[in-house]
C-alpha cells in the first residue's frame, strides 16, 4: 500500500509531489516511463518558462531542474524507465519495467500528471502519398535539441502553434532554411512574441488562412502545395502554390493523454479531452486528481506548476481524512467560452476559474451569471483561442445557487 | 516617425508604439511594464537577442546552453557558428561557463550532464 502515487514526472508531477509533500505527506511514489524526470521540457530548450514563478526567465531544463532538485533533497521516491499499464476505480496500479516485470500497486490517493500528445498527421486528413520526412513539431524537437540530428533543409511548417514557430526559428539557426509556416485559421494559435522573435526576426513568411493540400514525393518528401483556404475553411483553387522541401512538420495542436483515465472509469470533459475535476482537481472518483497538460492543454509551465500544487495540496487534505463538502454546483459555457477548469465546484471557497474561449473577440466581456443574477463581469479588450483567462470567483457568490453560466458577451 | 513593434520580454506580447526623432526613441505607447519600455528603445537602435541552441559534448551528448544575456541580433549567427564548432567536455552543471565572452555573453549550460542530477 502507497499513500500517494504519482503518475507522469513532468513539471506536473514533480510540482504535485512537492506540494503533497509539503503537507505532510511522506510515502510519495512518482512513476515516470522516460530515463529521467522533467517531462516534455527536456527538450524545450529555448527560453520563457519560469516568468511567474521565478521572475526570470529560464529555459525548458533549467525550469525541470529547479523542481528535481527540491525531489532529490527531499528524497521523494521516483521510478524511471516505468510505464504505467493501467489504473482501477479502486486505485490498483499496474505498471512495468525491466526490473520488476509487471507489478501492482494499491495506492490510497492518486495523481494523474501524463501530459499530453501531439495530433498525429492521421488526424489531418492531407490527400497524397505518404514519404517520409513528414513530423510532429515535437518529435523534430526531440530529433534536434535531445539526439542531435536535423531532420531536413528545407521546411515547411503546418500550424502556427508556439511548437511550430520555436521550431522554424530551432531549424533555422541550425541552418535549415524554412519556407513558410501555414495557417488554417485567420489567426495564429501561438504568442505574438513567439511570431516576431521566431518567424518575423528571420523573414519566415506566416500564411494565415492557408493550408497544405497535397503531399509529393515516393520514399522522401519533394515538396508540399499549399492554397489559400476560404472563409468555410475550403482550399481556393487558383491560389495553389507548390513549395519544393524535404522536411513537413505538423504543430496542429495536443491531446491530452487519458487512456489510463477512461480505464479507471473516470469521467472526461468531452471538450477539454482531460479529466472532470472539482476545484481541488479531484476527479470523478473520489481520491484520483488530475493536473497539467493531462487535464487541458496549458501553453506556460508556469501555470500547469500552479494547478499541480493544487492537486497536491487536495490528495495531502484527501489523505488526512479532511470530510469532503456536499455542495454541487456545475459551470456551464456558451460555447464562445468553450471550457472552464474546474468544471464542477463541490465546496463554497474563493476559487480560481480557469477557461478558454473558440475565438479571437475584441471588446468582449466576460459574464458569469447564475438563474437571471450576474454575479461578475470583465472586459478584456481582446481575447484568443491561444490564451488562458482566469476569474476569481468569491465565496459569497456561490451562496444558494447549483449552477453558474460563463458567458462571453461580444459587441457587434 | 512611429516605429509599430511587439514585445518579446514576455509571453502577454503588448504592441507597441516607439515614437522616433534622428533616430532616436523620444516616446514609448501600448507597453505595460517598464520592460517594455525598455526593449522598446533598444530595439529600435540596436536589438539584441538571447540565444538558446546546443553544444556536441566530448562522448557525443548533447548539451543545451544559451548566452547568459542578449547579444547584438545581428550576430545572432555567428554565435551559433562558434557554439556548433566547439566541443564541451563533461561533467558538467547547470550555470557552468562553457565559452566565455562571445559578442558580450558567456555561454552557459542549461542542464546537468556526466555527473550527479537530470541526465
Ligand atoms: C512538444 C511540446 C513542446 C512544448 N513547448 C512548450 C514551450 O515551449 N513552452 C511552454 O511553456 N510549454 C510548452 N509545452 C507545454 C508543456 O507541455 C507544458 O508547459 C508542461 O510541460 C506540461 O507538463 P506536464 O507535467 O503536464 O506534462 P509533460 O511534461 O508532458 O509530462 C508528462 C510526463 O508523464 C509521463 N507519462 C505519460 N504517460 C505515462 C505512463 N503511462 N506511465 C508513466 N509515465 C507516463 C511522460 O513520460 C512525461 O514525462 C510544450 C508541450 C509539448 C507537447
Amino acid at each position: 500500500m502507497t499513500d500517494l502515487v504519482i503518475i507522469g514526472g513532468g513539471p506536473a508531477g514533480m510540482s504535485a509531489a512537492l506540494a503533497a509533500y509539503d503537507r505532510g505527506v511522506r510515502d510519495i511514489l512518482i512513476l515516470e516511463r522516460d530515463d529521467s524526470l522533467g517531462g516534455i521540457l527536456k527538450q524545450c530548450i529555448h527560453n520563457g518558462f519560469g516568468l511567474h514563478t521565478f521572475h526570470e526567465e529560464l529555459t525548458g531544463p533549467e525550469y525541470a531542474w529547479k523542481y528535481e532538485k527540491q525531489i532529490h533533497e527531499k528524497q521523494i521516491a521516483y521510478k524511471l524507465n516505468t510505464m504505467v499499464l493501467d489504473i482501477t476505480p479502486d486505485k490498483v496500479i499496474t505498471a512495468t519495467n525491466e526490473t520488476e516485470g509487471i507489478f501492482t500497486i494499491q495506492a490510497k490517493a492518486i495523481i494523474l500528471a501524463m501530459g499530453c500528445r501531439e495530433r498525429p498527421r492521421g488526424a489531418l486528413h492531407i490527400p497524397g502519398t505518404r514519404p517520409s520526412g513528414i513530423y510532429s513539431a515535437g518529435t523534430a524537437q526531440r530529433f534536434v535539441n535531445l539526439e542531435g540530428y536535423m531532420p531536413g533543409k528545407d521546411v515547411v511548417i503546418l500550424g502556427s502553434g508556439d511548437i511550430g514557430l520555436i521550431m522554424a526559428r530551432r531549424m533555422t539557426l541550425e541552418g535549415a532554411k524554412v519556407h513558410a509556416v501555414c495557417e488554417l485559421m485567420p489567426y495564429s494559435g501561438g504568442l505574438a512574441r513567439n511570431i516576431e522573435q521566431c518567424l518575423n526576426d528571420f523573414d519566415i513568411p506566416l500564411k494565415l488562412s492557408h493550408t497544405v493540400v497535397e503531399i509529393h514525393g515516393k520514399k522522401r518528401l519533394e515538396g508540399v502545395t499549399i492554397a489559400e483556404v476560404d472563409p468555410k475553411g475550403e482550399p481556393i483553387e487558383t491560389t495553389k502554390e507548390y513549395i519544393p522541401c524535404d522536411t513537413l512538420l505538423l504543430s496542429v495542436g495536443l491531446i491530452p493523454e487519458n487512456e489510463l483515465t477512461k480505464q479507471a472509469g473516470i469521467q472526461i470533459d468531452p471538450v477539454t479531452g482531460g479529466a472532470r475535476v472539482n476545484q481541488d482537481r479531484q476527479t470523478s472518483v473520489p481520491g484520483i486528481f488530475a493536473c497539467g497538460n493531462v487535464l487541458h492543454v496549458h501553453d506556460l509551465v508556469d501555470f500547469v506548476s500552479k494547478e499541480a500544487e493544487i492537486a497536491g495540496i487536495a490528495a495531502a487534505a484527501y489523505l488526512n481524512g479532511v470530510p469532503e463538502t456536499k455542495t454541487e454546483i456545475s459551470i456551464k459555457t456558451d460555447g464562445k467560452i468553450r471550457y472552464t477548469v474546474p468544471e464542477v465546484i463541490t465546496e463554497k471557497k474563493d476559487i480560481t476559474v480557469y477557461f478558454r474561449v473558440s475565438g479571437v473577440y475584441r471588446n468582449a466581456t466576460v459574464c458569469v451569471t447564475s438563474g437571471k443574477n450576474v454575479l461578475l463581469t470583465k472586459k478584456k479588450q481582446k481575447v484568443s483561442p491561444g490564451e488562458m483567462e482566469s476569474v476569481i470567483i468569491k465565496k459569497e457568490m456561490l451562496e444558494q445557487i447549483d449552477e453558474l453560466m460563463f458567458q462571453l458577451e461580444v459587441q457587434s | 516617425m512611429k516605429r509599430e513593434l511587439t514585445c518579446i520580454v514576455c509571453p502577454v506580447g503588448c504592441s507597441l508604439i516607439a515614437d522616433l526623432e534622428n533616430g532616436k526613441v523620444v516616446s514609448v505607447s501600448g507597453n505595460s511594464c517598464q520592460r517594455g519600455r525598455d526593449y522598446a528603445q533598444t530595439e529600435c537602435v540596436a536589438p539584441m537577442r538571447s540565444v538558446t541552441t546546443t553544444m556536441r559534448c566530448c562522448g557525443g551528448e548533447i548539451l543545451p546552453v544559451k548566452t547568459d544575456r542578449p547579444i547584438p541580433k545581428n550576430q545572432v549567427m555567428d554565435c551559433m557558428k562558434i557554439i556548433n564548432q566547439r566541443v564541451a567536455h563533461l561533467p558538467i552543471a547547470v550555470g557552468d561557463v562553457i565559452i566565455e565572452n562571445v559578442f558580450g555573453a558567456n555561454i552557459v549550460a542549461t542542464k546537468n550532464m556526466g555527473g550527479l542530477g537530470n541526465e
